[in-house]
C-alpha cells in the first residue's frame, strides 16, 4: 500500500458546519488541513431545515435567559447549565456573524432576520411560544453549510475532498496525528498534527428508519472509543416526530411551528391532551412518545394503524410556497401527496444523538469522568456532547450548537499549537491501519459475513429493541444480539478487492463503529434506570433526581462496556416536574 | 415487481472501456433509483461505484445520466421512468470508476467566480438589512447544491470543457443580486470573458436537469443582461 506524509500544525476531521466554523477560526494561524470523506457541501448539516435560534427578539421581546431556561427544561434538566449560558448568549453574535458573512436570512418588512416558532421555545419561561429560530425558508442549514464553505474558499483553507480519516496516533497521552485512506486511489496518509478535531456528526444509522445520511456512522466518537475514550449520554437518542412514514426524511419542526397540527386517525389534534399549553409545539420527545404512544393504542391511521398525519391543509398555498417549499416537495417527491390538499403520513425517526465524545466548554476532548483533558483533541457539533442538550435537544439548537462550539473549538486549536512544538509521527505509523486493510482484502468473501446483512440485522433490531420506548427485557435481548453480531463481525468479508473508489471497504470499518455506538447506547440505556428525556424506560417511568441527574461515561472494556458517571453542573435553574 | 436494469459499469483496474452489465432486481415501483443501485451494490456485486449521501435529493452527491436524462438518483421513483432503465456517470468529466467522476474542474470553476460575499464597509453590531424584495432577487439561485448535473447536461460544456459552466453562473448570480454584496462588477468581468456566460446557447438542458428546480437559462440571461452594464 502505497504511503504517503504530510506535515501539518492542525487537522479538522469532517467539514459539515462544526468543521468549518472551525476552520474558519483555526486557518488564519496555522497549517491546518481540512479532511473530509465527502465533498465539504455534502455534509448533512445541509439537510437542517427550520432553524437557528437567538434571542434577537426581531419579533416579539426576548432575552438569552428564557433561551437558556427553554433548553436546560427541554434536556430534562441534564444538560450542564455553565455551557447552556454559553449557547444562549453566544448566539446572537453568531447568528449576526454568519449574517455578515452572506447567509440569505428570510427577512422581516423592515429588513431584520426573520424569526419562526419552534418546538420547546418559550417566552417568559413557559409563558407562550416563542419567535426566536431564524430562518432561511425551510433550508436554514442548506444556507449555514453553504455560507460556511464560501468563506473557507474565499479564505484558502486547505481541504482533503474524499479522504477517510480512520485512525488516530495518540503517544504518552499526547495528540501526534491522524491516518487517511484515500478514496479516489487506496492511498494511506499519515497527516502529522498536533491538534486535531474530530467535527464528524452523528450516528442515525444504527436505527433502521433516520432522517440521517448514509455516511452518518459515528467515525469520531467510533475512533476515539476503541482508543479507551468514554462516551457520554449515548442512552440519549433523539427521535424526531415527523419523518415521512417508511423513508424517514425529515419534515421540519417548522411545519409546526408555522401552525402545522398532528392527527391520529379521528382526525383528533391529540397533543393537546399531552402538553395542554403548547400542544405541537412540544419538545420533540414529547410528542415522539405521544405518536409512539397513540400507534400503540390502536389511534393510528393507516391500514396497519402504524402513523398519525401531519396536517398543513389549512396553511394556504402562499405560506407552504413561501416558508415551508422544500419540505412539501419532499412530500410531492416520495409519496406523491399535495401536502395543501391532503395531510401528510409521518412517524417518528431516528434523527440526532445527544451523546457522544464529552468535551469541556471549550471543546477539549475529555478523557474520563473526572474531568481530565486529553491534550490536543478537540471534538465540536453532534459528535461531541458538551453538553448542551442533556437528554433531549430542542430544534434549532444543533445549528447554533456547531457554530457556537464549532468556533471554541478552532480558538482551543490555536491556544494548543501556538504554545507548543510540531509533532513528528514515523514513518510506519500508519502500520495498525494498513494491516486492517489487508486482513479485510485477503478473507474470502462470503455473503453470510457481508457488510450489508450484519448492518441490515443491527438495523432491525435496534429498531424494535433500542428505540422509543425501553425495557430492561428489549434491552438485554438486545445485548445479546449484539454480541453476536460483534462475533459475525469479527469474520466480516467484502468482494471488492480494488484499490480504486473502494466504498465496500470503507463501510466494512464503519460498520464497526455503529457497533460500537449501538454497544454504547444500550449498555447506558440499560444501566439507566430511571426516565429523562428521550430515554424512556416502561419500567421506570419517573425520572429520578435523586439518584439519576447525571451523565453516564461508557467505556470500552475489552468486548464490554463498563459505566461510570459524572454530577450534572447546575445553575440557575433547579430540577423541576417537566410539564408543558 | 421484477426491473430491468443496465449500468455502465468500467474499473481502471481492469477495463481499458465501459461496458453495459444488465442486472434484474426485485423492487417495489415506490423505490429510488439510488435503492436499486444499493440493491445491486449490497447483494450482488460489492465493487460498484457511485456516491450517495443523505438520499433525499440535498446534499447533491449522485447526479447520474438516468434513460439519457440527468438526475439526482435519490430524487427518482422506479415508477417514474421506462424501463429497462439505463444508468450512466454524468457526461463531460473524467469518469474514475463506474458511476463516479472526478468534479476537480467542476469545483474550479466555480471558485473562479469567486462565490463569497464581499462587502468591504464596517457592517455594524447587529445584521445588515435587507428588505424582503432585494432577498427575493437571489432567492432562486441560493437553492444551488453543486451537484452538476445542470453543467454536466450542458452541450456547450461537453465540447468546450474550459466554459465554467452554468453551476458557476447561478452561484455569481446568487451573489450579483444580493444587496450586500459590492463585488459584482469583478465576477461580470471574469464571466464577460470567452469561457463565461457569453457560451450558452440557451438549450435549457440546465433548466430541465435540475435537481432543486432551478430557473438556470433565466439565471445565465439575468448574468449576461447585467454584463452590459458594466463597462
Amino acid at each position: 500500500m502505497k504511503v504517503i506524509k504530510h506535515s501539518f500544525d492542525g487537522v479538522i476531521v469532517g467539514a459539515g458546519g462544526a468543521g468549518l466554523r472551525a476552520a474558519i477560526e483555526a486557518a488564519p494561524h496555522m497549517k491546518l488541513a481540512v479532511i473530509t470523506k465527502l465533498y465539504p457541501t455534502r455534509s448533512h448539516t445541509g439537510a437542517a431545515q427550520g432553524g437557528m435560534s437567538a434571542a434577537l427578539a426581531n419579533v416579539e421581546e426576548d432575552n438569552w435567559n428564557w433561551h437558556a431556561f427553554d433548553t436546560v427544561k427541554g434536556s430534562d434538566y441534564l444538560a450542564d447549565q455553565p455551557a447552556v449560558d454559553i449557547l444562549c448568549k453566544e448566539a446572537i453574535d453568531s447568528v449576526v456573524e454568519l449574517e455578515h458573512w452572506g447567509l440569505p436570512f428570510s427577512r422581516l418588512e423592515n429588513g431584520k432576520i426573520a424569526q419562526r416558532r419552534f418546538g420547546g421555545h418559550t417566552v417568559k419561561e413557559g409563558e407562550a411560544p416563542a419567535f426566536r429560530a431564524c430562518y432561511a425558508a425551510d433550508r436554514t442549514g442548506h444556507m449555514i453549510l453553504q455560507t460556511l464553505y464560501q468563506k473557507c474558499v474565499s479564505m484558502g483553507v486547505t481541504f482533503f475532498d474524499e479522504f477517510q480519516v480512520l485512525d488516530i496516533k495518540i503517544d504518552d497521552g499526547v495528540c501526534k496525528g491522524v491516518i487517511a485512506y484515500e478514496v479516489a486511489t487506496g492511498d494511506i496518509h499519515i497527516f502529522e498534527a498536533r491538534a486535531v478535531t474530530f467535527a464528524t456528526g452523528g450516528f442515525g444509522k444504527i436505527y433502521k428508519v433516520s432522517s440521517n445520511a448514509h455516511s452518518l456512522t459515528g467515525d469520531g466518537p467510533g475512533i476515539l472509543y476503541q482508543k479507551g475514550i468514554p462516551l457520554e449520554d449515548m442512552e440519549f437518542y433523539q427521535f424526531h416526530p415527523t419523518g415521512i412514514y417508511r423513508l424517514g426524511i425529515l419534515l421540519s419542526e417548522a411545519a409546526r411551528g408555522e401552525g402545522g397540527i398532528l392527527r391520529n386517525k379521528d382526525g383528533e389534534r391529540f397533543m393537546e391532551r399531552y402538553a395542554p399549553s403548547i400542544k405541537d409545539l412540544a419538545p420533540r420527545d414529547m410528542v415522539s412518545r405521544a405518536i409512539a404512544t397513540e400507534i400503540s393504542e390502536g389511534n393510528g391511521a393507516g391500514p396497519n394503524n402504524d402513523f398519525v398525519y401531519l396536517d398543513l391543509t389549512h396553511l394556504g398555498a402562499e405560506t407552504i410556497k413561501q416558508k415551508l417549499p422544500d419540505i412539501t416537495d419532499f412530500v410531492r417527491t416520495y409519496v406523491k401527496i399535495e401536502p395543501i390538499n391532503d395531510p401528510i403520513p409521518v412517524q417518528p425517526t431516528a434523527h440526532y444523538a445527544m451523546g457522544g465524545i464529552p468535551t469541556d466548554v471549550n471543546a477539549k476532548v475529555l478523557s474520563d469522568e473526572t474531568g481530565t483533558v486529553l491534550p490536543g483533541v478537540y471534538s465540536a457539533g453532534e459528535s461531541a456532547c458538551v453538553s448542551v442538550h442533556g437528554a433531549n435537544r430542542l430544534g434549532t439548537n444543533s445549528l447554533l450548537d456547531i457554530v457556537v462550539f464549532g468556533k471554541r473549538a478552532g480558538q482551543s486549536m490555536v491556544d494548543y499549537v501556538s504554545s507548543t512544538k510540531p509533532m513528528t509521527l514515523s514513518d510506519n505509523a500508519a502500520e495498525d491501519l494498513t494491516n486492517k486493510i489487508e486482513n479485510l482484502m485477503e478473507k474470502d468473501h462470503s455473503l453470510e459475513f457481508s457488510v450489508p446483512r450484519i448492518r441490515e440485522e443491527l438495523q432491525d433490531t435496534m429498531e424494535e429493541n433500542a428505540k422509543i420506548f425501553r425495557t430492561e427485557e428489549s434491552l438485554e435481548k438486545q445485548t445479546e444480539i449484539l454480541s453476536d453480531l460483534r462475533d459475525r463481525y469479527q469474520n466480516v468479508t467484502i468482494s471488492d478487492k480494488g484499490k480504486v473508489f473502494n466504498t465496500e471497504l470503507l463501510e466494512a470499518i464503519e460498520l464497526e463503529y455503529l457497533l460500537d455506538m449501538s454497544d454504547t447506547t444500550v449498555a447506558s440505556a440499560l444501566h439507566r434506570k430511571e426516565s429523562r428525556g428521550a430515554h424512556s424506560r416502561v419500567d421506570h417511568v419517573e425520572r429520578d433526581d435523586k439518584n439519576w441527574l447525571k451523565h453516564s461515561f461508557a467505556f470500552k472494556n475489552g468486548d464490554s462496556v463498563k459505566l461510570e458517571y459524572k454530577d450534572v453542573e447546575l445553575g440557575n435553574y433547579e430540577p423541576k416536574e417537566r410539564k408543558y | 415487481m421484477d426491473v430491468k436494469v443496465n449500468i455502465l459499469r468500467y474499473n481502471p483496474e481492469t477495463d481499458r472501456k465501459g461496458h453495459w452489465e444488465e442486472y434484474i432486481l426485485e423492487a417495489d415501483p415506490d423505490e429510488r433509483i439510488l435503492d436499486l443501485l444499493h440493491k445491486v451494490k449490497w447483494f450482488d456485486d460489492g465493487s460498484l461505484a457511485f456516491r450517495r449521501s443523505c438520499a433525499h435529493g440535498v446534499c447533491g452527491s449522485d447526479a447520474m445520466v438516468v434513460n439519457g436524462e440527468n438526475m439526482l438518483a435519490c430524487q427518482v421513483l422506479v415508477k417514474e421512468v421506462s424501463t429497462p432503465i439505463k444508468i450512466e456517470p454524468i457526461r463531460g468529466l473524467p469518469v474514475i470508476k463506474d458511476l463516479v467522476v472526478n468534479m476537480d474542474s467542476f469545483f474550479d470553476s466555480y471558485k473562479k467566480v469567486m462565490p463569497y460575499l464581499i462587502n468591504d464597509g464596517e457592517p455594524g453590531e447587529r445584521e445588515r438589512l435587507q428588505s424582503p424584495e432585494d432577498r427575493d432577487r437571489f432567492e432562486d439561485t441560493t437553492k444551488c447544491i453543486l451537484c452538476a448535473a445542470c453543467t454536466t447536461s450542458c452541450p456547450v460544456f461537453w465540447t468546450a470543457d474550459t466554459y465554467v459552466g452554468p453551476a458557476a453562473i447561478v452561484n455569481a448570480h446568487r451573489f450579483v443580486f444580493d444587496s450586500r454584496d459590492n463585488a459584482s462588477k469583478q465576477r461580470l468581468e471574469i464571466l464577460k470573458d470567452v469561457d463565461g456566460a457569453f457560451r450558452c446557447r440557451t438549450a435549457f438542458n440546465c433548466t430541465s436537469a435540475c435537481p432543486r428546480g432551478i430557473q438556470v437559462t433565466k439565471a445565465i440571461e439575468d448574468v449576461k443582461r447585467e454584463t452590459l452594464t458594466i463597462n
